[in-house]
């Protein structure tokens, strides 16, 4: 037995020592026989995905199978190279990048989603406006009641009433939560980690408030109890017509989350990007007129020399499309559709993925 | 290897069962069944150790870091690396031992009812409808907890009970009526578990012997005495492994609890307070957990958990087994 397992173990060292170019060929002969990529990762785009993949079989006959198994899970099965592609709505840390099984890891944005603040205010009919600096204060009980002086001074001639505020977050860990407090982080002094604040993460230590689980959760809580606040994400909050508030951005205007103003809320950031950045960039409280500031990036993840070339071209290909074709969907799914100048240096960017596998 | 081993003694070692043995011998069939179900039921065993020991393993970074402060610490902080489950070992025997308070009382009854009172038509399709809540699930559970019973609680329940009993200026039931509490998950759990306890309570009310009631009744008893002085003590223990069964459902119960208990970090003596339960943590934050450490801590929970439900089923076994063997009188 024992000795059954060396000789095999000799067999595939030897195997892949000399033979990569040869087991690269049998690949790619079976995998054109239909053998298609899986991916898995984050929730929040499945939607879009979903209908990505599904127009490109359509299209191209590529069958891409995709689980949403949420971001945290898709960083480990593609560190673990148990699929072809993960997916993430937060980027992976410095740490995360140096476990990967395939060696270096590639980011590559998708679509920009954006998270909006619901509440249950029946006396307010317009649209409540925030600052950053007032959700953070009300997330870290500093602001509890409603009619609150600086509440009421962004809401002038608003009738506030004189009750608790309920504060309502998400008890699973979840790129909204992520994006939620990676703005916070930037927006509220109080917020970030380095001033003793809860912090940036998928899941942080909050400081009040009741847990609700999943979009839903936390929408079902807000919509029942009166005198609440919670947080979704914006396709969300749209296609359940959720009461959402303008947020302040970092030109001081209050702006409503719409699909122009999140992808506004991209074109500020990039511009100022250096030519070889990795893309692991937030895009919270960003420059600009007209920007919603609660928005982010979802992320593809590919590694920059994947094992298997054959499949390796045919996600390139996909992502290829996804950034030219595949853009055009997005608005329709509730999600802002990447800046054409953007997508136009991701596509330049696939370039870099080498096609040709090399040990 | 193990498994093809472990058989091998079987034969020299136990005498064959009295019924093979009258059928003259063993055939190759008796042979090959009798290694197969004893490989089957070493599995199970097996199985439940290497259960027990990936646990363990994979809680052991957490555990390593922060040993016995793991259980006593209320900090759950990802962002900084740094975790207690002091909260959620509160939360998780707190809405159970309350879910049973809540539900024993009422499955006896019911089970009295059934074993006792009840027309014999009626018996059958009211057991079925009882025995069918366990067949819901959970996340149903859930969901009609927070459309239906959330708002209860929280409108009605509530407020009578801390205002109309004024119970609100005692601990246990002061603070503001969010709705989702350590009460709510109590109250869903205590529905939950119902069913259980009731069916097991009724069989071991009606495997109570006629003569029993018989001769509490010659005494001179009224049916109340005869249940409440015969029938009712000649199978407690019964009834107690039923009780303890359902407490180790409810121990392990995830899905409606999260959806209800409102998942917060902290241990108040309020049941109107947001809670947590161990099961709940597990599943609302594995799926995003990366670092090495927060893995670790929520298999710490996994296996905090496993030894709480490890201990309640060895005693609720143990009582169903003594209940079994006891001599009938």
């Amino acid at each position: 037995m024992r000795l059954l397992a060396i000789a095999l173990t000799t067999i595939t060292v030897l195997g892949t020592a000399c033979g990569g170019g040869d087991t690269g060929a049998g690949d790619t002969a079976t995998s054109s026989a239909g053998v298609d990529l899986t991916g898995a990762g984050a929730t929040f785009p499945q939607p879009i995905y979903n209908k990505w993949f599904h127009d490109y079989a359509a299209a191209t006959g590529v069958q891409i199978n995709y689980q949403s198994i949420g971001s945290g899970g898709g960083i480990r099965q593609f560190s673990e190279g148990t699929v072809d592609f993960g997916a993430s709505d937060g980027p992976m840390s410095d740490e995360e990048m140096t476990r990967t099984r395939h060696g270096a890891a590639l980011h590559f944005p998708t679509v920009l989603g954006a998270v909006v603040m619901t509440y249950n205010l029946a006396t307010v009919a317009q649209p409540l406006r925030l600052t950053g600096e007032v959700i953070g204060d009300i997330y870290m009980k500093k602001i509890t009641k409603w009619n609150d002086s600086r509440i009421a001074a962004l809401n002038p001639s608003v009738p506030l009433p004189n009750t608790d505020i309920i504060v309502v977050h998400r008890s699973d860990g979840s790129g909204t939560t992520y994006v939620f407090t990676d703005y916070l982080s930037s927006a509220s002094p109080a917020w970030a980690q380095s001033a003793g604040g809860p912090g940036r993460g998928k899941e942080v230590n909050w400081p009040v408030g009741l847990g609700g689980q999943g979009n839903e959760g936390v929408s079902g809580q807000v919509k029942q109890t009166p005198g609440s606040i919670g947080y979704v994400e914006l396709a969300y909050a749209k296609q359940n017509r959720l009461p959402t508030a303008h947020i302040q951005n970092k030109a001081g205007e209050f702006v409503e989350p719409t699909i122009a103003s999140i992808t506004a809320a991209s074109e500020g950031v990039i511009a100022a990007l250096p030519p070889d950045t990795d893309y692991r960039v937030s895009i919270v409280n960003g420059p600009g007129a007209g920007t919603y500031p609660i928005s982010s990036f979802t992320w593809l993840l590919v590694y920059k020399t994947p094992p298997d070339a054959a499949k390796a071209k045919k996600l390139v290909d996909f992502m290829r499309w996804m950034y030219t074709t595949g853009q055009q969907s997005a608005a329709a799914l509730d999600y802002a559709p990447l800046p054409a100048a953007l997508a136009q240096r991701l596509t330049e960017r696939l370039s870099t993925i080498a096609l040709t596998t090399t040990p | 290897m193990t498994e093809v081993a472990l058989p091998a003694p079987e034969p020299g070692e136990s005498s064959p069962p009295e019924g093979a043995a009258t059928l003259g011998g063993r055939s190759a069939g008796d042979i090959v069944y009798r290694t197969l179900t004893t490989a089957f039921a070493v599995a199970i065993p097996v199985l439940l150790g290497f259960i027990t020991f990936e646990v363990v393993a994979a809680a052991w970074p957490a555990l390593r870091v922060f040993g016995f402060g793991f259980l006593t610490s209320s900090v759950w902080d990802p962002v900084r690396n740094q975790f207690g489950a002091a909260p959620m070992i509160y939360g998780t025997i707190v809405s159970s031992i309350l879910a049973l308070v809540l539900a024993a009382p009422l499955a006896l009854g019911v089970a009295i009812f059934l074993s006792e009172f009840c027309p014999r038509w009626l018996r059958r399709p009211l057991a079925f409808f009882v025995d069918l809540l366990a067949a819901i699930p959970s996340v149903v559970y859930g969901l009609w907890g927070i459309f239906f019973l959330l708002p209860l609680l929280r409108e009605k329940v509530m407020p009578f009970l801390a205002t109309t009993l004024g119970l609100g200026s005692t601990p246990f039931f002061s603070g503001p009526a969010y709705g989702n509490s350590m009460l709510a998950a109590a109250v869903i759990l205590a529905i939950m578990i119902l069913p259980y306890i009731s069916a097991v309570a009724r069989e071991v009310l009606m495997a109570v012997p006629r003569s029993q009631r018989e001769a509490a009744l010659a005494m001179g008893a009224t049916k109340w005495e005869m249940i409440r002085d015969a029938v009712v003590p000649y199978a407690r223990t019964g009834i107690l492994g039923g009780v303890i069964l359902g407490l180790g459902r409810a121990l392990g119960e995830t899905m409606a609890v999260t959806m209800l208990i409102g998942n917060r970090h902290e241990i108040s003596a309020s049941l109107f307070a947001p809670g947590y339960t161990l099961a709940s943590v597990i599943a609302n934050e594995f799926a995003e957990a990366t670092t090495v450490l927060h893995t670790a801590a929520l298999m710490a929970c996994g296996a905090v958990l496993l030894v709480v439900t490890l201990v309640v089923n060895a005693i609720a076994r143990w009582l169903v087994w003594s209940v079994g063997r006891e001599p009938r009188s």
